[in-house]
């Protein structure tokens, strides 16, 4: 699997008198098995860049490649291409639509045009990966708590079976438990099912401890691409752009400034507590 | 004394029906809470969710009655419906959809819908609404619509539409749930300068723990009960139990707990980047490290 | 496509138009829908749109923005046009192919038609683009105020307009988000005959349909929460007053509505 994106553009409201150039000439290839955080400030593009990706919208100039196809050629099959690259909206419990959680996650597969009994494989072993079970799968979604139902909403993208899953911020809203499940639920599918994650997030201290390539964009561009470690360096230049650093970052930093020098650029709260430890014992 | 809020025992509960009105379902969303808060304190609920936080704010407006138990808003029993239009004046209440809570398309009439409700005379209105509007720093946005503002914009314009109902209390509903970072930030800061410049009594309901650090003091909820409660030092320092109640401490305790842990003496209260620093370097001055 | 609704929105600008008593627009643009039915003249039609050109100078507002408002009706336009021109009997036959005839009379209809509804819909844009919600209802509330004593609820329904009003761009843009999270699942909205199409709406329809429900529920909570009663003792925060300039406006609407008679008793065409 890979996507590629060629000098990719994005225009809004093209006549209408008030155009906005979401996206700025964006070149960016995201291949097999990688874990990406996708920041940037509300209105950075980063929720159009998600939604070119599996072709809901489409650029206004520059290419597109998934496995090396033009995505934008006249044969190439869109609906397929949504089925291999999952898009999570933003709180996706509010696409719920059907009278029993089973049969809302069948939709996906169903309009992919599966037969039955491959539909019913694939939304059984989706709801087992979110962690729904069997009690559960008749009742009607809107009974289900807050959290369950952002996890069959979850399950109704992965029954497709994508290779690559786009979420944006799927944790908005979901209390510290509830955000754990999520991310651990991320985890698994990507070391278990060696899916691709893309996580739109504001949270630094998540994108630090799961990600494993950080994508910044400010103002429609992407401005920094680059592993955690490098990326989260650039204190200064993140918060000049409406965004921050994770706490174990933050410390480290502000630990330099005041003297104490540690070389190892900490993302976690774990490294930061091993790095201070070992500056502080080997005095001892 | 008297506090100016003051829950015994109160005790919700929603019950579901079937067509003929038999009750099929009952849940106890609030199961004898007791929650004290005094006048011009910054007071935060905490509480994941299903936890009962929500259900408890609508009390303390008299959106909901207690099923058992009371609830005495300064000093106003809110079991007495004749009580609601006083007890919302005296109380305002922030929601968490900042959407859902503008009802004009012009900022400056939401502002003034609450003052228009409460029948105060015209002129007063406008003032009220160039005082609040400014409070919140939202006043050069007067007169555009709602939809072109951001989240966090939006729910400035929420509690400006509060405060020029001049409430002595702002009770907030996880007001920042739906918002980014500058957002969050921008609203907290907000209501923790009208908490301290104009003397009001906030009671904030949040699981986000960031947000609490600034509190006088903290209540804990789970299960519809009051788990714990202290100042936000205290509480943070509970980690364990903050977990049993799906709650999470701030990164930086994360690290000092940690320290702990690999056998560093460092204290396990700290909330913000800038005391473990300071910890850490007294720690050092201490040994004499490396130039210190 | 659907953000380009202009109907219920408002373009904030200041100008004379901007400023007048809202009930004076909600009077004017009536008496003006009315004109255009009141005649089947170009010459007519042709004072109607310089009135218009005149009052769209006047509010500033960018014609580009009042034509948009346009383009969703565009499909009603076509249908009555050619409903008009084929269904209308007349004398003078220009064209017959197989059973249908058009003829000079319908050609003639058909244009008419298509201008009243142009002129309704860009006329009465108009008004909405230049009063925001909150006057518009304060306007029809004041207006309708004597029905009051027939038990109509006066207050409540304008009410209920000022907030549809709001909650529409919210909801479009909703739309617009759940038909994408849907089209992410696979959906396809555009194929297939017209039941099942409908059928294909049931993932879009569902979810909006709660959502507007838990926003309504949101909002009552939220209007309780700031002490909101019905219209008893409530005082206004811009209050109606009629101004001089109100009574100018009012005299120039008239005026407007007698050279428009005049126009279409004199000119033959």
């Amino acid at each position: 699997m890979s996507i590629e994106l060629k000098n990719v553009n994005y225009i809004y409201g093209v006549g209408s008198g008030q155009e906005k150039q979401a996206l700025k000439n964006i070149n960016l290839k995201i291949g097999d098995g990688e874990f990406i955080g996708l920041v940037g400030h509300t209105g950075s593009g980063k929720s159009t860049l998600t939604q070119l990706l599996n072709g809901l919208e489409r650029a206004s100039s520059g290419e597109i490649y998934y496995n090396g196809q033009n995505i934008y050629e006249k044969n190439f099959n869109m609906r397929e291409l949504r089925g291999k690259v999952g898009l999570v909206f933003q709180y996706p419990e509010h696409q719920l639509f059907e009278t029993s959680v089973i049969a809302d996650v069948q939709f996906g597969p169903k309009n992919l045009g599966l037969d039955n009994l491959e539909v019913e494989l694939r939304s059984y072993e989706a709801l087992k990966l979110v962690g729904i079970g069997e009690e559960l799968i008749d009742t009607s979604p809107f009974a289900l708590s807050g959290g369950q139902k952002r996890r069959v909403a979850i399950a109704g993208v992965l029954a497709m079976q994508p290779e690559v899953l786009v979420l944006d911020e799927p944790m908005a809203g979901l209390d510290p438990a509830g955000r754990d499940e999520i991310l651990s639920l991320l985890k698994d599918l990507h070391q278990k099912k060696n899916i691709t994650i893309i996580l739109v997030s504001h949270s630094m201290d998540d994108i630090a401890e799961y990600a494993d390539r950080v994508l910044v964009m400010n103002h429609g561009e992407l401005v920094l691409d680059g592993k955690p470690r490098d990326i989260f360096q650039y204190q200064d230049e993140l918060e000049k752009i409406g965004l921050g650093v994770p706490q174990a970052s933050g410390v480290i930093h502000s630990l330099r400034k005041a003297g104490i020098h540690i070389d190892k650029e900490c993302i976690t709260a774990e490294e930061a507590a091993q790095a201070i430890a070992s500056v502080l014992l080997e005095k001892m | 004394m008297k506090s100016f809020i003051e829950a015994n025992e109160l005790v919700h509960e929603y019950s579901r029906r079937d067509e003929d009105g038999n009750v099929i379902d009952i849940k106890r969303a609030l199961d004898g809470v007791d929650i004290r808060v005094k006048k011009g304190d910054f007071v935060a609920v905490l509480g994941a969710n299903g936890s009962g936080k929500s259900t408890f704010a609508k009390h303390i407006n008299a959106l909901l009655a207690p099923t058992e138990g009371t609830l005495y808003v300064d000093g106003m029993d809110t079991s007495d419906h004749d009580n609601d239009i006083k007890i919302r004046q005296t109380a305002g209440m922030v929601f968490q959809n900042p959407d859902n809570q503008i009802i004009s398309n012009i900022v400056e009439e939401d502002v003034g819908f609450g003052p228009e409700n409460m029948g105060v005379p015209t002129d007063e209105i406008w003032e009220r609404v160039e005082k609040s509007l400014k409070s919140v720093g939202m006043y050069e946005y007067r007169k555009d619509s709602p939809n072109h503002l951001s989240g966090g914009q939006k729910q400035r314009i929420a509690i400006a539409g509060i405060m020029a109902m001049k409430p002595k209390c702002i009770v907030l509903d996880e007001p920042t749930a739906m918002l980014d970072p500058i957002g969050r930030k921008a609203v907290i800061n907000t209501v923790m300068e009208l908490n301290k410049k104009e003397n009001i009594t906030v009671i904030l309901i949040t699981h986000y723990m960031e947000e609490v650090i600034g509190a006088d003091y903290v209540y804990v909820m789970s299960d519809g009960k009051v788990k714990m409660e202290g100042e936000p030092r205290q509480i943070f320092a509970r980690s364990e139990e903050l977990e049993e109640c799906r709650l999470t401490i701030p990164e930086v305790t994360k690290i000092a707990l940690k320290l702990n842990k690999l056998g560093v003496k460092i204290p396990k209260d700290v909330l913000s980047v800038e005391e473990l620093t300071e910890a850490v370097v007294r720690l050092c001055k201490g040994k004499n490290i490396a130039g210190l | 496509m659907i953000r380009d609704i202009t109907i219920g929105q408002y373009y904030a600008t200041e100008s004379a138009i901007h400023k007048l008593d809202p009930r004076v627009k909600v009077i004017a643009t009536f008496a003006y829908i009315i004109s255009l039915f009141c005649f089947s003249k170009f010459s007519g039609y042709i004072v109607a749109a310089l009135f218009f050109g005149v009052m769209v100078i006047l509010s500033k507002v960018p014609f580009k923005f009042i034509v948009r408002g346009l383009k969703p009706i565009i499909f009603m336009l076509v249908f009555t046009a050619a409903l008009n021109l084929f269904w209308s009997q007349g004398e003078t036959k220009l064209i017959s192919i197989g059973i249908f005839t058009i003829t000079l009379e319908g050609v003639k209809k058909a244009a008419y038609m298509a201008i009243r509804l142009i002129l309704l819909i860009i006329g009465s844009s108009l008004m909405t683009l230049t009063t925001t919600p909150n006057q518009l209802t304060d306007a029809i509330e004041k207006i309708l105020h004597p029905l009051n004593k027939i038990h109509v609820p006066v207050h409540e329904v304008a009410m209920m307009m000022s907030i549809a009003l709001r909650f529409i761009p919210i909801l479009i843009e909703e739309t617009d988000k759940i038909m994408k999270a849907q089209m992410a699942r696979g959906a396809d909205f555009e194929s297939g005959n017209i039941f099942h199409r409908i059928k294909n709406m049931l993932p879009i329809i569902i979810p909006l349909f709660i959502s507007a429900s838990r926003r309504a529920n949101d909002l009552a909570l939220a209007m309780d929460a700031r002490c909101y009663h019905g219209g008893d003792g409530r005082t206004k925060m811009k209050p109606l007053k009629y101004k001089r300039v109100d009574f100018i406006a009012y005299v120039v609407v008239i005026t407007y509505l007698v050279i428009q008679q005049v126009v279409v008793r004199i000119l033959p065409f």
